[in-house]
């Protein structure tokens, strides 16, 4: 089984976003280092810590918000452990990727209409073109590329994911 | 020194060098360039590309964000420049709900007026979003981001002249958006109802909610009766909506006009202004007397008082406990005159006019009420009668004046200036200054607090005591003088605070433009009236002397204090929000402790507190018999940090220091 800790301990959360705060300082200029760091840490921007932010360095709460909406590099949606991202650009969709996500989306158990699982262990995202059309329908999990991806691929590396738990 | 002069459309013109931007070289030539994004209050963004110029070399630059220099030379209206601008408007209609003969805005709507100028006749793209849903959760604004052009004036107003910050743009690209923060309905958030993202909001995506349905209901029903008081600010702006000159008083045309439409009887709220003014300088007095809750502050201006209980519990305490003269004219006809003249609370139906926004929601305050009906049943703005008057087909020019109902039509001017800021605090010193040297004030005129500047300080030696003042309006300049007065940098005995600039008069429910420009004309209205009063002082109105008589006995008495003043509480500046403890959330026998982590607490070290009592649990080896949560605001603010205990209803303020205490005796004895 693997360990989902991390949102479940939002005490020791709020604990750790002040350190981030701290370190960084209130000034205006700070906000996006800190941002960055708390997303690093939780791998998204959970609106209590955004609202908390703002309090701690005195920036109105839309203002946080906004720049957490802005870049691309954040995001305020939960996001799992694990990043699978299949390609559903022009190239990887004629060559299957449609069914490639749905057998990963059935295989890691995502609910209809998500795309995170519900313990925060994988997230599944489709993204139009990965620049690997070479290699369609092409996979990327945790940053790790994965080319020509077949049914029992999908299988494969969601073993491989899950072993890199216990590394 | 060399005069200097650059080309506009093939003419010379002599620039000073102190001109903003070209827009105003421009402008003062007598040339209108259309813009959206600027105004010459706030900041300049440069986003709408609407006041587009045409350079030497034939490129289009945005006059607003140019500076003049000497030898430049631009035209105004080219070709290119029209076509442009066509198309931009063209793509804004074409995300734009184009409901215009519904649209509350219509007619006073920039984009309208711009695309009928331009000749923009037929959009020819398609909407780029899905359309969103409109909020309507505010007692006093409705959003619809469907006519929203990401002009950015709304948000530049929040932050730059209200010092809010409710407003803020989300995402970019295609799906950029101007929202409240996290998304969240606008009454969520800390927004405080004043309006004047609606003033300057240049399309219907921001308007005043409107509440005039209500009224049509109450005057067409034959059981109730109709009573209208109508606010001292709204006399001198009413007749922008019919092209009249601004500034002029048109109260009894006004009265006229709801006569017409079947109101019963209409008052005057500067009546209610001169009650207010007598228990709020009592009020005064006797903390001046105690030397007690000083400085204190006003409490007629709903945004204020909003502001005030979401943003500075440490101060509740001082504001007058006083009602404002709106919630006085409701309390004094649902609680006394309805008696007297023996209509059923259910039967009388009040009404106020009002040039604000935030009157809305406070007339919705529960605590505002008599035998369970609201004291004041619908508000309805400036510009929502100036409505009702042209849906009814008056002809508000041809209208023979009429005058108001007696006895509560009787006012001072003291009552009157209530509208301007600095009224309010000239009004009190002119009971106040009698009462203090017990000498009839003759030099009625405190022209040191006049004025629409942001901030106006005076000192006045009264019988050989100096009374320290001050007079701010717009709430960022207040967020500033509070920060010095938290940090007694400085320090006042009174201080008088309108949220809007310039006070009532820049009310968000005013006609508009509402710019510096109205606000003049429209205060110096005021101080026209007021010179011609035949009463200055508010003791001295013979209806507040018959009332105190017949009922309330005197200033502050017991029957006063029930009918007239109120009190605060902290409020959330943002709804919604708690931190569970997710993984213990099921097992319920534990003790659950909840630390408040919102702004006020936070700033007290609430943090601190919550860290120790997870260290005292852990020492004391009874961490799975308890359980932590953060919460946002217990709305206890002047008390925290906050704590609740289970399900206890007890909130509890635990100081750094009391830590320890409040383990031993709140948290471990319900442990064992
Ligand atoms: S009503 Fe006032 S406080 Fe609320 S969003 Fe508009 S400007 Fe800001
Ligand atoms: S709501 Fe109005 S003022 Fe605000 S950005 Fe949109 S169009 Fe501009
Ligand atoms: S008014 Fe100049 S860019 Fe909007
Ligand atoms: S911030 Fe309001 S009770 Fe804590």
């Amino acid at each position: 089984m693997h360990k989902t800790k991390t949102v479940q301990e939002p005490l020791r959360n709020f604990a750790k976003v002040k350190e981030i705060i701290e370190k960084y300082g209130t000034e205006r200029s700070a906000l996006i280092p800190v941002l960055q760091a708390i997303q690093g840490e939780f791998r998204y921007l959970p609106q209590e810590m955004l609202s908390f932010v703002a309090t701690a360095m005195g920036i109105p709460q839309a203002e946080v918000f906004g720049v957490a909406t802005f870049y691309a590099q954040f995001s305020t949606q939960p996001k799992g452990k694990h990043i699978v991202q299949v390609c559903d650009g022009t190239a990887c969709h004629v060559r299957g990727a449609s069914d490639i996500i749905k057998k990963f989306k059935k295989d890691l158990q995502i609910p209809e209409g998500k795309t995170t699982t519900d313990d925060l262990y994988v997230t599944l995202e489709t993204v139009s073109c990965l620049g690997a059309c070479a290699l369609a329908p092409a996979v990327v999990v945790d940053g790790k590329v994965y080319g020509n991806v077949n049914f029992e691929d999908v299988a494969r590396i969601i073993v491989t994911m899950k072993e890199s738990d216990d590394e | 020194m060399t005069h200097q002069y650059m080309e506009v459309n093939n003419k010379k013109v002599e620039i000073t060098g102190n001109e903003k931007n070209i827009l105003e070289v421009v402008r003062n030539m007598g040339i209108e360039i259309p813009t959206f994004c600027y105004h010459s209050e706030l900041s300049v963004y440069g986003a709408c590309r609407m006041c587009m110029v045409e350079d030497e070399r034939g490129n289009l630059v945005a006059s607003c964000s140019l500076k003049p220099q000497a030898g430049m030379k631009i035209k105004t209206h080219t070709k290119k420049i029209m076509d442009t601008r066509r198309m931009i408007l063209e793509l804004l209609l074409a995300n734009h709900h184009q409901d215009c003969t519904t649209c509350e805005k219509s007619g006073n709507c920039k984009l309208q007026e711009l695309a009928v100028n331009m000749g923009v006749k037929k959009v020819r793209f398609k909407p780029r979003k899905p359309w969103q849903d409109i909020d309507t959760s505010s007692a006093s604004i409705v959003r619809d981001p469907n006519k929203c052009i990401l002009c950015g004036d709304c948000v530049r107003m929040c932050s730059e002249v209200q010092g809010v910050g409710v407003l803020g743009f989300i995402n970019r690209g295609p799906n950029i958006n101007v929202v409240p923060a996290f998304d969240k309905p606008i009454a969520d958030v800390d927004c405080v109802n004043c309006g004047q993202c609606v003033s300057i909001c240049p399309t219907g995506a921001l308007t005043i909610k409107d509440d005039t349905l209500k009224v049509w209901e109450a005057l067409s029903d034959p059981k109730k009766k109709v009573v209208v008081q109508i606010a001292p600010a709204v006399r001198v702006a009413i007749g922008e909506e019919f092209n009249h000159t601004e500034g002029s008083n048109y109260l009894y045309k006004s009265v006229a006009a709801l006569k017409m439409m079947g109101a019963d009887y209409v008052f005057d709220t500067s009546f209610s202004a001169d009650l207010t003014v007598v228990e709020e300088a009592t009020e005064f007095l006797n903390r001046v007397v105690k030397g007690e809750k000083l400085p204190q502050f006003t409490s007629c201006c709903p945004g204020w008082v909003t502001y005030a209980e979401k943003n500075c519990p440490d101060l509740l305490s001082n504001l007058s406990s006083c009602k404002s003269p709106q919630q006085m004219f409701g309390a004094v006809f649902k609680k006394f005159f309805a008696k007297k003249m023996n209509i059923p609370t259910e039967d009388m139906y009040v009404v106020s006019v009002m040039p604000c926004t935030a009157k809305k929601f406070e007339a919705e305050r529960p605590e505002m009420s008599t035998d369970s009906y609201q004291d004041v049943d619908a508000v309805i703005t400036t510009v929502e009668l100036a409505r009702m008057i042209r849906k009814m087909g008056i002809k508000f020019e041809e209208l023979e004046p009429a005058s108001l109902d007696m006895p509560f039509g009787f006012s001072s001017g003291a009552g009157v200036i209530f509208g301007t800021s600095g009224g309010v605090a000239e009004a009190a010193l002119r009971y106040a200054v009698e009462k203090l040297s017990g000498e009839t004030l003759n030099e009625v005129n405190f022209r040191e607090v006049r004025g629409l500047e942001g901030l106006k300080e005076a000192t006045f030696n009264i019988h050989g005591k100096d009374i320290k003042l001050a007079v701010v309006s717009g709430l960022a300049n207040t967020q500033q003088l509070i920060e010095k007065i938290r940090k007694k940098e400085v320090s006042y005995d009174f201080v008088e605070v309108m949220a809007c600039p310039g006070g009532c008069i820049g009310g968000g429910g005013q006609p508009v433009p509402n710019t510096s420009e109205t606000r003049v004309l429209r205060s110096k209205g005021l101080y026209d009236i007021d010179a011609k009063s035949t009463v200055k002082k508010a003791q001295n109105n013979p209806t507040i002397e018959k009332l105190y008589d017949e009922w309330l006995k005197t200033p502050n008495s017991d029957e006063a204090h029930y009918a007239l003043h109120t009190h605060y509480g902290h409020k959330k500046r943002i709804g919604g929000m708690e931190i569970k403890d997710e993984a213990k959330e099921n097992a319920n026998e534990k003790i659950v402790i909840s630390v408040c982590v919102g702004t006020n607490c936070y700033l007290k070290g609430s943090y601190d507190v919550l860290q120790e009592l997870i260290g005292l649990a852990r020492e004391h080896g009874i961490e799975d018999k308890v359980e932590f949560k953060g919460t946002f605001c217990l709305e206890n603010c002047s008390n925290g940090p906050s704590i609740k205990v289970s399900d206890d209803l007890h909130k509890y303020g635990v100081q750094k220091e009391e830590t320890q205490k409040f383990f031993n005796n709140v948290v471990l004895p319900r442990v064992k």
